[in-house]
């Protein structure tokens, strides 16, 4: 068999566009880490169910793990990196991480980062229940998600102050 | 682990997509929204020759009123079911079994039509299609045809769809009857240990005129409850009857152990969760 034709994909990145030639088995979170050069969105279980590669596609929360880069040809994705408003000053939802100790290794926050930014845009003021149900489908192996929970209630309670 | 290579393909149309279909051979799969299929393909279980991406085709997202249904097109995500006002309104044990399918950020992605035909058994929408007496719109090279949700599930992953043939879209009746959706899983969005869709009609003194008790995770397609059924029809829903159903279940449900559950905790759950359901579903009649 003759190895499948590589295709060319556009993707606009976190704003900014960008296109790669790949094969059509390349997942999405392997085009964001090796072809546009951002590694902040981490692949922990790689089918799946952890969420550490969650981005926005087309602005819902998804898995980069289970997308092929081509089903997103034509798309809009942001990752973690477009979270902070420059790369010296960190957004209120990585402060609110790093006051709550909201993260031990790290290496699932990007998915975390990305799933509260979706939370607390559609709901300012949520509860802990509602916190917990949203966070549900990613897992820490280090927290035991308590610093993760006020982290997501102080970020929520910042930007209300902030009055964005 | 990454997925073996395979050819890609992007439908615009159905036609083509058939066509497809047709030219890939039995090897190809039809992509959707891909929540099953990649991490399967990820994890090299399935290693299909080609991928039919149908989400681009126009006119198999959407939901539309027709007549006394609502006609969901195949590639329609689920979170856009779930959110679905009409839904809401005249399907709502759908909304209320998508809130168990995955998370948010798989039903984002995630397919109505994809959820029916990937048929896991122990997956939340199967059952439910089941329940209300659904029709699956199929399109292949032979013309198009509408199956009954009952003869649509065949076996594990496996349903009445031919390998050159495309599922379209999924006719919900509107159902206003009293209804109820249980399950167990060991954490929310997994698949379900054991479930239940129930949907019943009941006359002004109570009487239950039809009941559907269709259960996931006992079987290796949706489970349809046919001697508890029997019990409630005819009858009006007390705790007494509830409970002879859940015994009834006991006795007649044969799941199978594996290393999520054995095979006599599934059968104790889905006689508790027909009794919940039972008295749920009554108890919410007033309602509306």
């Amino acid at each position: 068999m003759t190895p499948p034709e590589e295709r060319i994909v556009r993707i606009e990145v976190n704003g900014r566009p960008t296109s790669a030639l790949v094969e059509p088995r390349t997942l999405l979170c392997d085009y964001i880490r090796n072809h546009v050069g951002l590694t902040g969105t981490n692949v922990g279980c790689e089918h799946g169910v952890c969420g550490a590669c969650t981005v926005r596609i087309d602005g819902d929360i998804a898995r980069s793990c289970i997308t092929f880069a081509a089903q997103v040809d034509g798309g809009k994705v942001e990752t973690v990196e477009s979270i902070a408003p420059s790369t010296d000053e960190l957004h209120p939802i990585q402060r609110a991480f790093e006051a709550e100790h909201g993260l031990q290794c790290g290496f699932c926050t990007p998915g975390f980062l990305i799933t509260t930014q979706a939370l607390l845009e559609r709901n300012p003021d949520p509860s802990e229940t509602e916190i917990r149900e949203f966070l549900s489908g990613n897992i820490c192996r280090c927290t035991g998600y308590v610093g993760i929970v006020n982290a997501v209630k102080r970020a929520a309670r910042d930007l209300r102050d902030r009055g964005t | 682990m990454k997925p073996t290579p395979f050819e890609y393909h992007r439908a615009e149309t159905t036609e083509e997509a058939v066509r497809l279909l047709v030219e890939c051979g039995e090897e190809a799969k039809v992509l959707a929204g891909g929540q099953s299929l990649v991490p399967t393909m990820n994890l090299r279980l399935a290693q299909p020759s080609a991928l039919i991406d149908i989400a681009g085709i126009g006119g198999l997202a959407g939901i539309a009123r027709e007549g006394g249904s609502l006609r969901v097109g195949a590639t329609t995500r689920q979170s856009a079911v779930l959110a679905d006002p009409e839904i809401a309104v005249d399907a709502p044990m759908v909304a209320e079994a998508l809130r168990w399918v995955g998370h948010e950020a798989n039903r984002n992605r995630g397919t109505f039509g994809g959820s029916a035909a990937h048929a896991d058994p122990a997956a939340e929408i199967p059952a439910v299609l089941v329940a209300l007496g659904a029709d699956l719109e199929i399109t292949g090279p032979r013309g198009f045809r509408t199956v009954p949700a009952a003869d649509f599930f065949v076996s594990f992953f496996t349903t009445s769809i031919e390998p050159d043939e495309l599922l379209t879209a999924v006719r919900l009746p509107s159902r206003h009857g009293p209804w109820a959706f249980e399950e167990i899983a060991r954490r929310h969005g997994d698949f379900a240990l054991v479930g239940v869709a129930a949907a019943l009609v009941v006359d002004e003194q109570g009487i239950v005129g039809a009941c559907d008790l269709v259960l996931m995770g006992v079987d290796d397609v949706p489970w349809s409850a046919q001697a508890a059924q029997e019990v409630v029809v005819g009858n009006r829903v007390t705790p007494e009857l509830a409970r002879e159903a859940r015994a009834v279940i006991e006795s007649t449900v044969e799941p199978s152990s594996d290393v999520h559950a054995s095979s006599c905790y599934r059968s104790h759950a889905a006689g508790v969760l027909v009794e919940r359901a039972l008295l749920k579903a009554t108890g919410r009649k007033e309602q509306g």
